[in-house]
C-alpha cells in the first residue's frame, strides 16, 4: 500500500548501503518494501502485550564455543581473490570524499 | 574533591566511552587468533572476512571476561542479545559490526574515584573490533588520502565498550576515571588495556552549559591516544564550544578528531551519515542468558580490586592510599610481595620504597625471595647498613636473584660504624671545615652539605648520611 515508505526513504537507505538504484529500481523497492511493512502493520494491530519479545525464532540460548585457536585461511589465496592487494593487505579506494 | 572545570561562566559535562580488547586466545565469533603485531591478514577466516554463509559462534571466554568487567564495576549482568550495527566502511567487510544495542550484557554500574566521587556506568557491552586501515598518500589521515590498505587481523577481536554516564565535570576527573578503570581491567585479567597499543581506546562526549541549564549539544572526540591527551582534548573541545556559544553561534553535534600536533579537535564525519546505524538483532546469533549460579561463580572468582588493595597496602605501610609508591606498586601487582616481605618482620614502609624504586622490571612475582629483601630491610632499619649501601645491596640481590644480604655486605666491605667512630668523624669534619660550621651555626642550613660531604668522603661512603645529619643537628643546638 502506498504511503508506508516513500521514494526518499528508499533512496536514503540505498545511499547508506552504497547501492546504486535507478528510478525503476526505486519504484520496485517502494512497492516491495511497502508490502513488507504492510505485513508488519498487520502484526502491529494485534494485542501482543502479553507476548515476550523474541530476538530470533530458534528456541536456543547460550550457544558458545571454547576459546581455542583454529586454522586461519591462507592469506595469499584470499588476497588473490580481492580486486587489489598491496603488501599482504587489501587495497581499497579512498574512504571519504565523493561518497563512492 | 576534584575541582569542577569552568570557563567564561560555563561548566563542562563529559561522558566517556572506553573500548577495551579482551585478553582471549581467539576472536569473538571465530577461532582465528586474537594477537597483536603479526604480519597483516594472517588471522583471518570466513567469519572475519564476512564471506557468504559463514556463521558466527560466541566465544565463551569473551563472555566470561565481559561479565567479569561488569561485576567489577558493580553492574547488573543480564540476558543479552547481539545486534547488527550497519555502516559502510572497508575495515568491516560484512558492512555491519556485531555489537549489542538495547539488551547489553552489563548495565547500571559505577566507578569510585579516589576522592569518593562516584561516576555512573550506564552499560558495558560486548562487540567485535574492526580491521585496521592504513591510509595512503596525503596527510596520512582519512581526508585527502589516495586509498587505504586493510589488515583484518584485528577484525572480530572481542571488545567490551564501557559507557559512563555524563557525570564527569573536569579533564582531571576524566583522566582519573580512565586510570582507575585501566587499573581494574588489568587487575581482573580482562585486558592489558594499553592506550599506546590501541588495546584501550577512549572517546569523549563533551558538552558545555551554564550552571543549572539543561545539557548542551555534545560532540564526540576520537583519536585520543593517552590519558594525558584525553585531558587536553576535553579542555580544548569545551573551550571551542564556549567560544562558539559566546560568539552567538551554536554547537553542531558531530564527531571530531583530536590532533595532538595542533592541540585542537577537527570535524571528522559529515553529519548526514552519522548515527544512522539501523540496528537490528543479529539473526545468526542466539541470546546469551546467564544463570544466577554462573554470575555468582564469575563474581566469586574476581580478585580484590585495586582500590581495596591500595587501602590494604597503605594500612600495612602506614602511608596514605594515594601516595605514588602505593599506586605504582599495586599497579605492578607487587603489593602481595610487599606484604610477604612484611610477614618476615621487615619494616613494610621501607620495603615498599625499595620495591617501588628498584623492582620496576621484575613483575608481580619478583625473583628476589621476600625473605632476602626482608633481611636487607632489617639491616637497614637497625643501622647495620646505610640507605645508600642498602640500595647497592638491593642491586646485588636483583642481579643474583636473591642471596644473603649480610654476606653480600661483607663482600663489599660494608661495615656498620659504631657511634663513637661516627662522632669522631663529625668532630674531624667540624675541625676541617670551620667556615661551614660557623655558617651552619648561624642558621645557614645549606652549609650542612659541606660537613656531611666531608664525613662521607672520610668514611669512603660508609657513614650513614642520615645519622651524620642528626649528629650535626644535635651538635648545633
Amino acid at each position: 500500500m502506498a504511503g508506508r515508505i516513500t521514494d526518499d526513504d528508499v533512496a536514503h537507505v540505498a545511499r547508506l548501503a552504497r547501492l546504486g538504484l535507478d528510478p525503476d529500481d526505486v519504484q520496485r523497492a517502494v512497492a516491495e518494501l511497502g508490502a513488507v511493512l504492510e505485513h508488519f502493520a498487520d502484526i502491529d494491530a494485534l494485542e501482543l502485550d502479553a507476548v515476550e519479545p523474541m530476538a530470533q525464532p530458534y528456541p536456543l540460548t547460550n550457544v558458545l564455543r571454547e576459546d581455542v585457536v583454529t586454522t586461519s585461511l591462507d592469506r595469499d589465496e584470499v588476497l588473490a581473490q580481492a580486486p587489489d592487494a598491496v603488501d599482504g593487505r587489501f587495497a581499497v579506494p579512498p574512504i571519504l570524499g565523493d561518497g563512492a | 574533591m576534584t575541582e569542577r572545570w569552568t570557563y567564561e561562566g560555563f561548566e563542562m559535562v563529559v561522558g566517556l566511552e572506553v573500548h577495551v580488547e579482551l585478553d582471549t586466545a581467539t576472536k569473538l565469533f571465530s577461532g582465528s587468533a586474537n594477537r597483536f603485531g603479526d604480519d597483516p591478514n594472517v588471522h583471518i577466516d570466513p567469519v572475519t572476512l564476512g564471506l557468504p554463509g559463514a556463521l558466527p559462534v560466541l566465544n565463551a571466554r569473551a563472555v566470561e571476561l565481559g561479565a567479569r568487567i561488569g561485576l567489577a564495576l558493580g553492574c547488573t549482568v543480564q540476558a543479552c542479545v547481539f545486534a547488527r550495527k550497519n555502516y559502510f566502511y572497508p575495515d568491516m567487510p560484512k558492512a555491519y559490526q556485531i555489537s549489542q544495542y538495547d539488551k547489553p550484557l552489563n548495565i547500571d554500574g559505577r566507578l569510585a574515584l579516589s576522592d569518593g566521587t562516584v561516576i555512573g556506568v550506564e552499560r558495558a557491552h560486548l562487540e567485535e573490533d574492526t580491521g585496521k586501515s592504513t591510509h595512503l598518500g596525503g596527510s596520512g589521515r582519512i581526508h585527502g588520502s589516495e586509498g587505504s590498505l586493510i589488515d583484518f587481523n584485528r577484525a572480530g577481536v572481542p571488545l567490551v565498550e564501557i559507557v559512563s554516564r555524563p557525570d564527569i565535570v573536569s579533564p582531571d576527573q576524566a583522566r582519573e576515571y580512565v586510570s582507575e578503570l585501566r587499573a581494574i581491567l588489568v587487575a581482573i585479567g580482562a585486558s592489558d588495556a594499553r592506550m599506546e597499543e590501541g588495546s584501550m581506546r577512549v572517546d569523549a562526549n563533551v558538552s558545555v552549559r551554564r550552571p543549572g541549564e539543561p545539557l548542551g549539544t555534545r560532540c564526540e572526540i576520537k583519536n585520543v591516544n593517552s590519558v594525558r591527551s584525553l585531558g587536553r582534548a576535553i579542555d580544548a573541545e569545551a573551550r571551542r564550544q564556549v567560544a562558539l556559544i559566546t560568539a552567538g553561534e551554536s554547537v553542531v553535534q558531530q564527531t571530531r578528531h583530536w590532533d595532538e600536533g595542533d592541540g585542537r579537535t577537527h570535524a571528522l564525519r559529515s553529519k548526514e551519515d552519522a548515527d544512522d546505524y539501523r540496528y537490528f538483532p543479529d539473526p545468526d546469533l542466539v541470546p546469551f542468558v546467564p544463570s544466577a549460579e554462573w554470575i555468582d561463580e564469575v563474581r566469586s572468582a574476581l580478585p580484590p580490586l585495586p582500590a581495596k588493595r591500595r587501602a590494604a597496602l597503605a594500612v600495612l605501610c602506614g602511608v596514605a592510599a594515594d601516595t605514588e609508591a602505593v599506586m605504582t606498586v599495586v599497579e605492578r601487582g607487587q603489593d602481595a610481595y610487599v606484604a610477604e616481605v612484611a610477614t618476615h618482620g621487615a619494616d613494610a614502609a621501607r620495603a615498599l620504597v625499595h620495591v617501588k624504586e628498584a623492582f620496576a622490571e621484575l613483575g608481580a612475582r619478583p625473583r628476589v625471595p621476600a625473605s632476602d629483601l626482608a633481611a636487607l630491610v632489617a639491616m637497614e632499619s637497625s643501622g647495620a647498613v646505610t640507605a645508600t649501601q642498602a640500595k647497592t645491596l638491593l642491586g646485588d640481590l636483583i642481579d643474583a636473584g636473591g642471596g644473603d644480604p649480610a654476606a653480600l655486605a661483607a663482600q663489599r666491605g660494608f661495615e656498620a660504624m659504631d657511634d663513637g667512630e661516627l662522632v669522631a668523624l663529625v668532630d674531624a669534619a667540624i675541625a676541617a671545615e670551620p667556615d661551614a660550621w660557623q655558617k651552619y651555626c648561624a642558621g645557614e642550613d645549606k652549609a650542612m652539605g659541606a660537613l656531611v660531604g666531608h664525613v662521607m668522603k672520610a668514611s669512603r661512603g660508609q657513614a650513614d648520611g642520615k645519622a651524620v645529619s642528626a649528629l650535626l643537628v644535635s651538635r648545633r643546638s
